[in-house]
């Protein structure tokens, strides 16, 4: 990844308490997994930065080294990464996500 | 190329010996699968430490011939 792509994605990630990078946009995601993860931030209420990578072939692909993770769709909250579509699903049914969010984001 | 069931298994094993791997084939078409991952070695590690343990033991096929496995981890 160029110094010039992380420091865009380090910026996005910074400027916004919730981000998810993902396929297509939150109204009208492209991948089976990247809607999973808009769905499940939609349900919480939760106001965020939705990042289409399909958009920038340089943040498609410098996100997974980013954050040393293979995969899109992938949140960040308070500018850590919290996981791809998989662990949201899991902290969201056991409440953790809705507890993370309490103090992270204004409700949208 | 997809990837067999049984070759995900057997990777995830060798690099995780003591792993327990569930694998489910969602579609039915080799191509899209659920793993569920058991290990002692997971205790301690957060969710994406887990996660990135599997993805490590896949070599780098995770996110490219294999698109669609659905994850879960658990300490054993």
């Amino acid at each position: 990844m160029t110094e010039e792509t992380h420091a865009r994605i380090d910026a996005v990630v910074k400027a916004n308490p919730v981000v998810l990078f993902m396929k297509g946009s939150p109204l009208f995601p492209q991948c089976g997994f990247s809607s999973r993860a808009v769905a499940i931030l939609d349900h919480l209420n939760v106001q965020y930065e939705g990042v289409d990578v399909l958009q920038d072939q340089g943040i498609r692909q410098g996100i997974k080294a980013y954050s040393d993770w293979p995969t899109i769709p992938q949140l960040y909250v308070n500018g850590e990464f919290v996981g791809g579509s998989d662990i949201m699903m899991e902290m969201y049914e056991s409440g953790e996500l809705k507890q993370l969010f309490e103090g992270a984001a204004p409700a949208a | 190329m997809p990837m067999a069931a049984a070759e995900i298994e057997a990777m995830i094993v060798a690099a995780i010996p003591d792993a327990r791997v569930e694998i489910t084939d969602l579609a039915g078409d080799g191509d899209h699968y659920a793993a569920r991952v058991t290990s002692a070695s997971f205790a301690g590690l957060s969710r994406v430490r887990q996660h990135q343990a599997v993805y490590q033991a896949l070599g780098g096929r995770m996110g490219g011939v294999l698109h669609a496995l659905q994850l879960t981890t658990a300490p054993a």
